[in-house]
């Protein structure tokens, strides 16, 4: 009974709460109902040592965010917040606050906020144990919705997306392992896609493809922008330029900047940003 | 010394030579030693085996002293039932323990776990076996195949968990990440994603372990005793295919010590033939 009346007035207070919150800060809050994602102070530290720090973006819906920055620089850092990867490092710790179409993550759990912000990683990953079908599938497959849902259907229309369903139509059954890296990575957003997230991260996905695959990943791109809010990191400026609407440049731990692309690269704000993307350094 | 100096040096070349050759030499006549022995048991019970071996053995029941004939059919479904029993018990806890000391490496109780496991394989069998009698025979108040199965199951435990973890630790973190961004849980990861990669390398592991359990005589002694009846019933001594032959073998009988050559000859050709399907399960993964 105690415990009841606990949880009880528990309840009243936060819902209190809330509507304090509503009711004071309500053009903040409608800036995080625009936005997918907001961070505020969001600091990473491994081991006490701080990998970024301070960062605070506003990213709209629907729109390609590119993040440069030399190497080491916190770029996978602040990616890794944002869908929680960090959780797997013991050594990591997160503080800050960040925002999910309006929702704080500490609201999440796990599982739902990753089925809402995908991630597609630098080097291709597909299952070896699966195949093709089964690839683009897994997020159903290995939650056990599986039966729920036609995946015939699913994995058509997210092969068709990933721009992959002319190449493998007639071998859905092989290896997924038997494809090439573009295609594996070609897949792996698919397989990313098909889980019909919000916000799709990508960590360099086309450093370690050649060109053909890199260029039509880029295409890909450009054509999901109108269903997913893209995040991008980037060590290659002309991607940047090509496929972003705004672009971030992180400096040893710090956001240094974060504009439109097209100011970016053409009048920077700030001295480092400029320094960065002529070459002078990085 | 400088390789100017060795060129420039006849005799010290030869004698490098020779030295090399003497140690390649050294290491073919190891190598062949290593051959001999497992050549020698194999031909050497085949034939001595194979014309004991027919219907009879696999069918009937041991004879009583002095009546020709007979079989072994009780040991070899016993040996069977121990051996279900000892990886009902062991393949669990072993799989488990593999998978807890890799994915959760971190905790104390891991480290504990590791280090637990590598001294039990180091326990000599009989051991093993006494533990068993202590736990479950003297509980029990009679010897019986869950005794046995428990003694079987607790050798099975550390090669199990060895060979889980090992596996576990090849598969690429790459893969469990690209399964947590879908929104699967760790746990549903664990077992659909790392387990069902490392599968192949397991199942090797398991089946090398029940070939090993198949043949294990000590901890049986006083654990499942061996019974010259039929018994199916698991809280009852039950005849074990080891066991036979070793009663067998130290008999005076001339029958009886055929009889034992064929049940070895039978017990070397089980576990060849899960050295095969070891073969088999691995070469599907890398072929
Ligand atoms: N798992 C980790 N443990 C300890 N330090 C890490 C870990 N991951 C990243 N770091 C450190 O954090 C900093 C930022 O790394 P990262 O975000 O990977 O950079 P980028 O992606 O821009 O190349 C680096 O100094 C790196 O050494
Ligand atoms: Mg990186």
């Amino acid at each position: 009974m105690t415990a009841d009346n606990f949880n009880k007035n528990d309840e009243v207070n936060s819902s209190e709460s809330e509507i304090f919150i509503e009711s004071e800060d309500s053009a903040d809050d409608q800036a995080k109902q625009k936005n997918a994602v907001v961070t505020n102070n969001l600091t990473v530290y491994f081991n006490k040592r701080s990998a970024i720090e301070d960062v605070n973006v506003k990213i709209k819906k629907n729109s390609v965010t590119a993040v440069i920055g030399p190497s080491g620089c916190g770029k996978s850092t602040f990616l890794r917040s944002l869908n929680m990867m960090h959780e797997m490092t013991p050594s990591a710790k997160v503080f800050g606050e960040i925002y999910i179409n309006g929702e704080s993550i500490m609201n999440f759990n796990m599982v739902d906020l990753r089925k809402k912000v995908g991630m597609v990683f630098q080097k291709p990953n597909p299952f070896p144990t699966m195949s093709i079908f089964d690839n683009v599938a897994a997020g159903f497959k290995l939650n056990g919705s599986a039966g729920k849902n036609d995946l015939n259907e699913i994995v058509e229309k997210n092969l068709i997306n990933a721009g992959l369903w002319d190449e493998v139509k007639d071998r859905l059954k092989s290896p997924a392992v038997s494809l090439s890296g573009g295609q594996q990575q070609r897949l792996c957003i698919a397989r990313t896609i098909a889980v019909n997230p919000e916000i799709v991260l990508l960590d360099e996905p086309t450093s370690a493809l050649d060109p053909v695959s890199s260029s039509k990943i880029e295409e890909l791109l450009y054509n999901l922008k109108s269903e997913y809010t893209i995040i991008i990191v980037t060590h290659n400026m002309q991607q940047a330029a090509r496929v972003s609407d705004q672009t971030a440049f992180f400096y040893l731990g710090k956001l240094i900047e974060i504009s439109r692309t097209r100011k970016m690269f053409t009048n920077p704000k700030e001295k480092l940003t400029e320094e960065y993307i002529t070459g002078k350094f990085g | 010394m400088t390789a100017e100096k060795i060129f420039k040096n006849p005799k010290n070349l030869k004698r490098r030579k020779f030295i090399n050759s003497l140690m390649i030499l050294l290491c073919f006549i190891a190598a062949v030693l290593t051959i001999l022995p497992l050549l020698y048991i194999f031909i050497y019970t085949t034939q001595s085996g194979i014309t004991a071996l027919n219907i009879d053995f696999f069918t009937q029941l041991p004879k009583p002293v002095g009546e020709e004939g007979g079989g072994m059919a009780n040991a070899i479904v016993g040996s069977g039932i121990l051996i279900c029993l000892g990886g009902l018990i062991g393949i669990p806890i072993g799989i488990m323990s593999g998978i807890y000391i890799a994915e959760y490496s971190k905790s104390f109780l891991a480290g504990a776990i590791k280090f637990t496991t590598d001294v039990l394989s180091g326990v000599p069998s009989i051991v093993v076996g006494i533990f068993a009698y202590g736990v479950v025979v003297l509980s029990m108040q009679s010897f019986s195949a869950i005794a046995g199965g428990f003694a079987l199951g607790i050798l099975m435990i550390p090669t199990v968990t060895k060979i889980t973890e090992e596996m576990l630790r090849l598969v690429p973190h790459s893969l469990r990440e690209a399964s947590l961004a879908l929104g699967v849980s760790r746990w549903k990861t664990t077992v659909k994603v790392v387990l069902k990669t490392a599968s192949s390398g397991i199942i090797t592991g398991i089946l090398l372990a029940i070939a090993r359990a198949a043949g294990e005589t000590a901890p049986l002694l006083f654990t499942a005793f061996g019974n010259s009846f039929w018994q199916t019933s698991i809280d009852q001594p039950i005849a074990a295919l080891p066991l036979q032959i070793f009663v067998y073998a130290i008999s005076p009988y001339e029958d009886w010590h055929r009889q034992a050559w064929a049940g070895a000859f039978v017990l070397i050709f089980m576990v060849f033939i899960v050295n095969f399907l070891v073969r088999y399960v691995t070469r599907n993964k890398f072929g």
